[in-house]
């Protein structure tokens, strides 16, 4: 199918939209009525027709909109998108990796030419048609991570492999659940992740990391998380948290539906084949709580999912004052029915709400 | 499904370099490119023995980034369980085999400023894929190289005719050593060394290495066991509920897999770790080879590598 791209903003008006068909597709993070942390990986090799899941690097009607808000962040703000020096060989890699999966994945969208190392890369939905010598920075425009995470949705973290470790060494990080690139830039995967709660204790960390430093080329993983986002904000990071912290407090009970935002994070893991680093794409899904509730499964689990949550994880992920609000405008959808099991929407087996 | 992803492959090239080693050159069966991959990185090539299905690895020594064909050198092993003698015997220009994606466990780190390799033997193959990888990008490398004898010096007329300055080749037989501890002393701040050979080789350079004061970080190692024969023995597979028998000329691990029971691997040479093991109960003694626990695991009891480990007793009970 073609797309057609959404002329939206993540920022000021807010006039970012989902289309039915986004609604649908939207990656519903929660397998069961209840929530917590576990590795819940499993193989990235495609997904059903039409899914999130389907393709290597997703592309959906929000592209070119958030693209556009990536330039603006990196814009006011360069430190967004770091490399240190020995991960250039890495980003060479995720070049390589984005294009050849987009060209494969969405052929009428983007075309890759390569004779040697002479390559030509096309991107219809940004108008962009280069000629480039691969593993010749002078070429390009930026480096060839910061170029190719301008035209591609979602933040990248590229991880250095060494010491039994993951190191975080380069990326291009504009619309995170409140991190800062700038801040972890050269830790490693016990440092970046000192701040979350509980997952340590359960020894989480250690498995990750261990399955993470296991990843081998030509068999790429993924899962999903979540967090709360008020307005659909991309750009929710530490350094701009005085302009979008103060946005959670606007929340009232004839706005929330449309304002208050499930955020959903797609993460993939790739090994890089040059360079041995490991790219960890974090791509974000954002929908809204009147939207989530067109779907009967969804709106009834939701309910009970933010009504069981642990308080140490309502307040990291940032609601722990807006929960009660949250959950008089959830228990509406929640008529106590049995949901099935995973993540799928299940509209044709579900019940309707009950009057 | 264990172990990496698999390539079906062609052998398309057989070339003899002297009395023990041989190499051999693998073209995708398709006709397609095979992945590109950093130098360091191994694959593990299956052989098939009549009913045995052999799993070995060895080092990708062919240029990162030639797609077109893969290379690996072989070492014939008269005293092994047959892996390195059926590739040299059995196999022929025109065969088909099975080998898997390259997994790297010996990665340069691309951080240092020059990088140090310490050859022995068959263990110059790394570094072969190496320095093509650092001489795309004008790295800094130096190599040392150890042989038994001009005779068997795989290798070193191409190092030396190509790169001159930055080779050094010592043989056994002219009573050639490398001076490690000077050769350390001079190294400039930001040097990694990378040592690739016999174990007695590995331990001397690490042990040199860290008396001389050189960062645990700096110095990578890479040495893949061939599983070793020995008595047979019974284990008990709990969750799998089977009773298998380990023969004299397999290992546990190939014996696992003959019994249908799908167990994780990577290198299948005791240094990647996917293998690990949990004991649930036994009753002799183990026989540990593996580079992956540490001595106080080994000690323990509670875990066994089984892809080069053994067992001597009555019980063993494991968690497969």
């Amino acid at each position: 199918m073609t797309i057609q791209f959404n002329d939206e903003t993540f920022r000021d008006d807010y006039s970012f939209r989902n289309s039915e068909w986004a609604i649908k597709r939207f990656p519903f993070p929660f397998h069961e009525d209840s929530y917590m942390y576990s590795v819940n990986m499993e193989q990235h090799r495609g997904g059903p027709e039409g899914s999130v899941y389907e393709k290597r690097f997703d592309v959906d009607e929000h592209y070119v909109a958030e693209m556009r808000d990536r330039a603006m962040v990196l814009a006011d703000d360069p430190l967004r998108c770091q490399s240190l020096p020995h991960m250039t060989l890495a980003g060479w890699d995720l070049l390589e990796l984005i294009m050849v999966s987009k060209s494969e994945d969405y052929p009428d969208l983007f075309e890759l030419y390569r004779d040697g190392n002479n390559w030509r890369w096309v991107n219809k939905p940004l108008g962009i048609d280069d000629s480039f010598v691969f593993l010749d920075e002078t070429t390009l425009p930026y480096g060839p991570m910061e170029y190719i995470t301008r035209q591609a949705q979602g933040d990248f973290c590229v991880l250095d492999q060494r010491d039994d470790n993951l190191w975080m060494d380069a990326g291009t990080v504009t619309t995170q659940a409140d991190w800062s690139l700038d801040f972890d830039i050269g830790m490693n995967f016990f440092e970046w992740h000192a701040p979350v709660p509980l997952a340590h204790e359960k020894g989480i960390f250690v498995r990750a990391l261990k399955f993470l430093l296991n990843i081998q080329q030509g068999a790429p993983a993924r899962r999903l998380n979540w967090t709360m986002t008020v307005n659909p904000l991309l750009d929710t990071s530490p350094e701009n948290y005085h302009k979008w912290g103060i946005q959670k407090t606007t929340i009232t009970p004839e706005n929330i539906g449309a304002k208050q935002h499930l955020r959903v994070e797609l993460q993939t893991f790739f090994r890089l084949p040059r360079s041995n680093a490991l790219v960890f794409p974090i791509r974000c899904y954002l929908c809204n709580f009147q939207d989530l509730m067109t779907v009967p499964k969804w709106g009834r689990r939701l309910h009970r999912v933010i009504r069981d949550l642990p308080e140490e994880l309502a307040t990291y992920k940032g609601f722990i004052d807006n929960r009660p609000m949250m959950l008089d405008y959830l228990s509406k959808f929640d008529d106590g029915q049995p949901t099935s099991d995973g993540i799928w929407p299940d509209l044709d087996s579900e019940p309707p709400l009950k009057a | 499904m264990s172990g990496a992803e698999k390539i079906a492959v062609t052998v398309t090239d057989i070339v003899p370099l002297n009395e023990l080693v041989t190499r051999f050159e693998f073209k995708r069966t398709d006709g397609g490119l095979l992945p590109t991959f950093s130098g360091g990185a191994h694959t593990v090539v299956e052989m098939r023995d009549g009913d045995l299905t052999r799993m070995n690895p060895y080092s990708l020594m062919s240029d990162p980034m030639d797609q077109t064909a893969y290379t690996i050198s072989v070492r014939r092993d008269d005293e092994g369980r047959g892996g390195s003698l059926f590739m040299h015997r059995n196999v022929s220009v025109g065969d088909e085999m099975t080998i898997s994606y390259p997994v790297n466990l010996f990665s340069l780190d691309l951080r240092a400023k020059k990088h140090l390799f310490v050859a022995g033997g068959i263990g110059i193959t790394p570094f072969l894929a190496q320095i093509k990888q650092l001489e795309r990008f004008n790295g800094n490398w130096e190599l040392h190289y150890a042989c038994r004898s001009e005779a068997l010096g795989s290798y070193v007329d191409d190092l030396t005719s190509h790169h001159p300055n930055e080779t050094h080749v010592y043989y056994d037989d002219q009573d050639q050593a490398i001076d490690l501890v000077n050769l350390l002393d001079g190294q400039p701040l930001g040097t990694h060394i990378y040592v690739c050979g016999p174990k007695g080789m590995i331990d001397w350079v690490r042990a040199t290495a860290a008396k001389e004061g050189w960062p645990r970080e700096a110095i990578h190692y890479e040495e893949f066991l061939a599983p070793q024969p020995g008595k047979p023995f019974e284990v008990k597979l709990a969750v799998s509920n089977k009773v298998i028998q380990v023969g004299e000329q397999e290992s546990l691990l190939e014996a696992i897999e003959r019994e249908g029971v799908d167990a994780p691997y990577l290198c299948r040479g005791g240094a990647c770790g996917q293998c690990e093991t949990r004991v649930i109960d036994y009753t002799g003694n183990f026989i540990h080879r593996d580079h992956w626990l540490e001595d106080d695991e080994h000690a323990s009891g509670e875990k066994i590598m089984p892809c080069v480990s053994r067992f001597e007793g009555k019980t063993l009970v494991l968690d497969r």
